[in-house]
C-alpha cells in the first residue's frame, strides 16, 4: 500500500517538504502521481534534518514502490535500518517481494548483498537465487550475486548438480557454461588432469548433442587454456562433425593456424581453405573476419 | 553485401535445433520469425535500394517526448541525465541543431542536479552517481558551450571519482554501491573529457579490467560472471582510453564479437544464445573501431607487412546491421526498439542511432601522431581521445543516400 498525500501530511507534517527543483524548463519533465511528489518532497526534508527514524523507514518503502530504481532512497533505508538495528531478516522478504516484478534492478540486488553481508547469514540466498533464476535463468543480476554468495560464504557443494540440471533443461544456456567454469576453476589448487579430462569429456558429449550451439564450444575452449593441453588434439574430435558445421570449422582454423607457424605449410593450404568456405558459403555473415583470418594465416610473418 | 542481397537464401537462415529444442531455441527462432516477416516484405517488393531512415519521425518522437512524459515513467525519475543524454545524442546523430531554448532548458536542469560535495545525482536531491555524471558530462560536451562548460564543477568532481575508487582498481558507481565496469567507463569518460584524469584515477585499473576478461573472450561486468555486450563495450573503451588495451587478449576478444552478430538478424546479441536487441548495434558495433586500430597497431608492432593498412577493416557486416536497424528496429510511430514487435523509446533510439553511425561510418586512430606523441612524452587519454578522425572514403551506406547520419568518433560517446 502506498501513503496518500493526506497520510504524508499527517505523518510528517512537523518537517518543511522541500519541492522539486529542476529549473525553469527541463527537458522531458515526469508528469509524477501527487503521492510521489508529496512523498519525495519530505523524503529531502528527512535526509536534510538526517532524521533516520521508523517513520522514515515507510517513506522509503513507499518511495521504492513507486521506483525500484531510487538508489538515493534505497541508500538512506540501509542507513536507518542500520542505526534503527531493524531486524535484518525481515528486510530480505521485503527485497524479495519487490524481486518478482524487478528481477533486473540493479538497487534491489546490490541492497540484498548489503544487508546479508551485514546479516552474515547465507541461508536463504541459495533459494531466492534460484525463484528469479526459475524465471530467467540468464539473469545477469541473479548470476552475479550468486557468484558473490558462493565466494563470500565459501559455497559451492550444491552447484556442479544445480548447473548440471540447469544444462539439461536448456544446453544452450550461455550463463550455466559460465557459471561452470567459475566453479571448476575457483581453487586453482584442485585443477589436475583428471579434472580437466572429465571437463573435456562432459563437453564434448554436449557438442555432440548440439554442434551447432556455441556455449559448449566456448567452454571446451575455457578448459583447456587452464590446462597445459594444446588445442592440436581436438582436431579428430572437430572432424566428427559435417563439413559445414561452423563451430568445428572455426575450430580448425585455429588448429591448422597453429601447425602451420610451426612451418606446417600442407596445414597453413588447410586453414585458408575453410576460412575461404566460411567467408563465402557457410558464414557469410562473417566474411569480413573470415578474410582477415585468411590474410594473417597466409602473411609472411617477419 | 547484407543478409537481404546476401548469397544465403533467407529461408535457410533460421537457427538449427540439432534435434534438441530448448527454451533459447524456441525464444531465438520467435524472434527470428518477426524479423524475417519484415525482411521478406522488403524482398518482395523489391525494395531493398528505397529503405529508408524515418528521420521525421524519429525526431518527433524525441521533441514530443521531451516536452513531458506521463507518470509512468516515475522509474525513470532517478536516471533523469540520462533522458536528456539519450535525447540530445540522437538528435545530434540525426544532424538536429538544438534550439538555443532548448539547450538552456537542459543546462539549468543539469546544474541542479550537481551537487556541491562534486558529480551529478540522477535527479534533484540525489546522491552522485556515476552513470548519471556520466550523462550529464556527455551530454553538456554535446552542446559545447562555454555556458554549458561553466556548470561542472572540476575540482569537487575530482575529489568525488577519487572517493569511488576502489583499492583493486575498481569503481563504486556511488558512495555505499555497487562495483561493475560501467563504473571505470564512466569515470575515465567523465574525467577525460574534463581534463582531470591523473595517474591515481587509473591506478590498478588496466588490472582489474583484465581480470573481467572471460574464457570466452568478451568482458563481464565484474571478475568471474559472463561477458556481456555492454561491459566488453566499457571495458575495451576504458582500456583503451589508458592505453593498455594490449593487456587484454585481442584475438579472444575479437572472435568473441564477431560471433555475436546474428546471421539472419542481422543486428547483434549481448551475449552468446541470447537474442538480437537494438541497444547492442552501439555497444558490440562499438567494438568494431576500436578492435580496428588495436590490430592495425599490433601488425605495425609485429613489422608485420600491415595488412591493406590503408583500407576499412571493420571485421563486422556493416550492411546487415544497417538492415536490422532500417528494417526491423524502426518503429512506425517514430522511435527505435530493441526488437520487433517491441515499442520504441529513449535508450534505444539512442543506441539504435549510434550503432547505425558506427556501421555507416569509418572512424580511425592516426597511429602516427600517437607514436610522435608517445616519443615526445605526450600521449595521455585526453591526447588519445583526440586522435580519431573521420575517414570518408570508408562510408557505407544502404538504402537511399540520405540514411547517412551524422558520424560520431565512438570512444568517448559524444561528439
Amino acid at each position: 500500500m502506498t501513503l496518500s498525500p493526506y497520510d504524508l501530511k499527517s505523518n510528517y507534517g512537523d518537517v518543511t517538504p522541500i519541492d522539486q527543483d529542476d529549473g525553469p524548463s527541463p527537458i522531458a519533465p515526469i508528469a509524477y502521481s501527487t503521492e510521489y511528489s508529496t512523498a519525495m518532497a519530505y523524503f529531502r526534508a528527512l535526509v536534510r534534518n538526517n532524521e533516520k527514524s521508523k517513520r522514515a523507514l515507510d517513506l522509503t518503502s513507499d518511495i521504492i514502490k513507486h521506483n525500484p530504481a531510487h538508489y538515493t532512497v534505497w541508500n538512506y533505508r540501509q542507513q536507518i535500518l542500520f542505526t534503527l538495528d531493524e531486524n535484518l531478516t525481515k528486510e530480505l522478504e521485503f527485497v524479495k517481494g519487490l524481486a518478482r516484478d524487478n528481477p533486473k534492478n540493479y538497487q534491489l540486488w546490490h541492497h540484498r548483498q548489503v544487508i546479508v553481508e551485514k546479516l552474515s547469514d547465507s541461508s536463504k540466498e541459495l533459494e531466492f537465487i534460484n525463484e528469479v533464476l526459475d524465471d530467467d535463468a540468464k539473469n545477469y543480476h541473479a548470476w552475479s550475486y550468486r557468484q558473490w554468495i558462493n565466494t563470500h560464504f565459501n559455497l559451492w557443494d550444491d552447484e556442479l548438480p544445480f548447473i548440471d540440471t540447469l544444462l539439461k533443461d536448456d544446453v544452450r544456456n550461455n550463463s550455466a557454461w559460465n557459471h561452470r567454469h567459475f566453479v571448476v576453476f575457483h581453487d586453482l589448487d584442485a585443477i589436475d588432469e583428471s579434472l580437466i579430462q572429465s571437463e573435456i569429456n562432459y563437453t564434448k558429449e554436449k557438442i555432440r548433442q548440439t554442434p551447432n550451439n556455441i556455449s559448449p564450444w566456448n567452454y571446451l575452449r575455457g578448459v583447456l587454456e587452464k590446462s597445459s593441453r594444446d588445442i592440436q588434439e581436438l582436431e579428430s574430435f572437430c572432424k566428427e562433425f559435417t563439413d559445414n558445421d561452423i563451430n568445428s570449422m572455426g575450430w580448425l582454423v585455429d588448429i591448422y593456424e597453429n601447425r602451420a607457424k610451426n612451418g606446417d605449410d600442407q596445414a597453413k593450404e588447410d586453414a585458408i581453405k575453410i576460412c575461404e568456405s566460411l567467408a563465402n558459403k557457410y558464414d557469410t555473415i562473417r566474411k569480413a573476419y573470415w578474410e582477415y583470418r585468411k590474410d594473417e594465416i597466409a602473411a609472411p610473418s617477419s | 553485401m547484407g543478409i537481404l542481397d546476401g548469397p544465403t537464401p533467407l529461408d535457410s537462415l533460421f537457427t538449427k535445433h540439432d534435434g534438441n529444442i530448448t527454451h533459447s531455441w524456441t525464444l531465438q527462432v520467435e524472434t527470428e520469425v518477426e524479423v524475417y516477416k519484415l525482411y521478406k516484405e522488403v524482398l518482395d517488393t523489391d525494395d531493398l535500394n528505397n529503405v529508408t531512415l524515418e528521420r521525421e519521425r524519429h525526431l518527433n518522437y524525441l521533441l514530443s517526448g521531451s516536452k513531458g512524459l506521463n507518470k509512468y515513467f516515475v522509474v525513470l525519475d532517478a536516471s533523469r541525465p540520462w533522458i536528456c543524454y539519450w535525447v540530445v545524442h540522437a538528435l545530434d546523430i540525426l544532424g538536429r541543431t538544438i534550439e538555443p531554448d532548448f539547450m538552456r532548458g537542459c543546462i539549468e536542469m543539469l546544474s541542479k542536479y550537481q551537487n556541491p560535495t562534486g558529480g551529478f545525482g540522477g535527479g534533484f536531491g540525489q546522491l552522485s552517481h556515476l552513470a548519471a555524471s556520466y550523462a550529464a558530462v556527455n551530454a553538456l560536451a554535446v552542446f559545447g558551450t562555454q555556458e554549458a562548460y561553466d556548470v561542472i564543477d572540476r575540482e569537487n568532481l575530482y575529489k568525488w571519482l577519487l572517493s569511488l575508487k576502489q583499492p583493486d582498481g575498481s569503481y563504486i558507481m556511488h558512495k555505499g554501491g555497487e562495483v561493475d565496469v560501467r563504473g571505470v567507463y564512466c569515470a575515465l569518460s567523465i574525467a577525460v573529457l574534463t581534463n582531470i584524469l591523473t595517474p591515481e584515477l587509473i591506478e590498478g585499473t588496466p588490472e582489474w579490467i583484465k581480470k573481467c576478461q572471460t574464457y570466452e573472450g568478451g568482458i563481464g561486468g565484474v571478475p568471474g560472471i559472463e561477458a556481456h555486450g555492454g561491459y566488453a563495450f566499457c571495458g575495451l573503451a576504458a582500456m583503451e582510453l589508458m592505453g593498455t588495451s594490449e593487456k587484454l587478449d585481442i584475438s579472444k576478444l575479437l572472435r568473441w564479437a564477431v560471433s555475436l552478430q546474428m546471421p539472419l538478424e542481422g543486428g547483434f546479441q549481448g551475449r552468446p544464445n541470447k537474442l538480437v536487441d537494438g541497444c547492442y548495434s552501439f555497444w558490440v558495433g562499438g567494438l568494431y573501431p576500436l578492435l580496428e586500430t588495436i590490430t592495425l597497431r599490433q601488425q605495425l608492432r609485429e613489422k608485420k607487412q600491415a595488412i591493406k593498412s590503408s583500407a576499412c577493416q571493420l571485421l563486422f557486416n556493416r550492411e546487415a546491421l544497417q538492415e536490422y536497424i532500417l528494417i526491423a528496429a524502426q518503429s512506425q510511430k517514430g522511435g527505435l526498439v530493441d526488437k520487433p514487435p517491441k515499442g520504441p523509446d529513449f535508450y534505444h533510439t539512442c543506441y539504435c542511432l549510434s550503432g547505425l553511425s558506427t556501421a555507416q561510418n569509418h572512424v580511425v586512430y592516426d597511429i602516427e601522431k600517437a607514436s610522435e606523441l608517445e616519443r615526445q612524452g605526450k600521449l595521455n587519454a585526453t591526447a588519445r581521445s583526440l586522435l580519431w578522425a573521420e575517414d570518408v572514403s570508408g562510408r557505407l551506406v544502404i538504402g537511399k543516400e540520405e540514411n547517412l547520419v551524422v558520424c560520431k568518433r565512438s570512444i568517448l560517446d559524444e561528439k
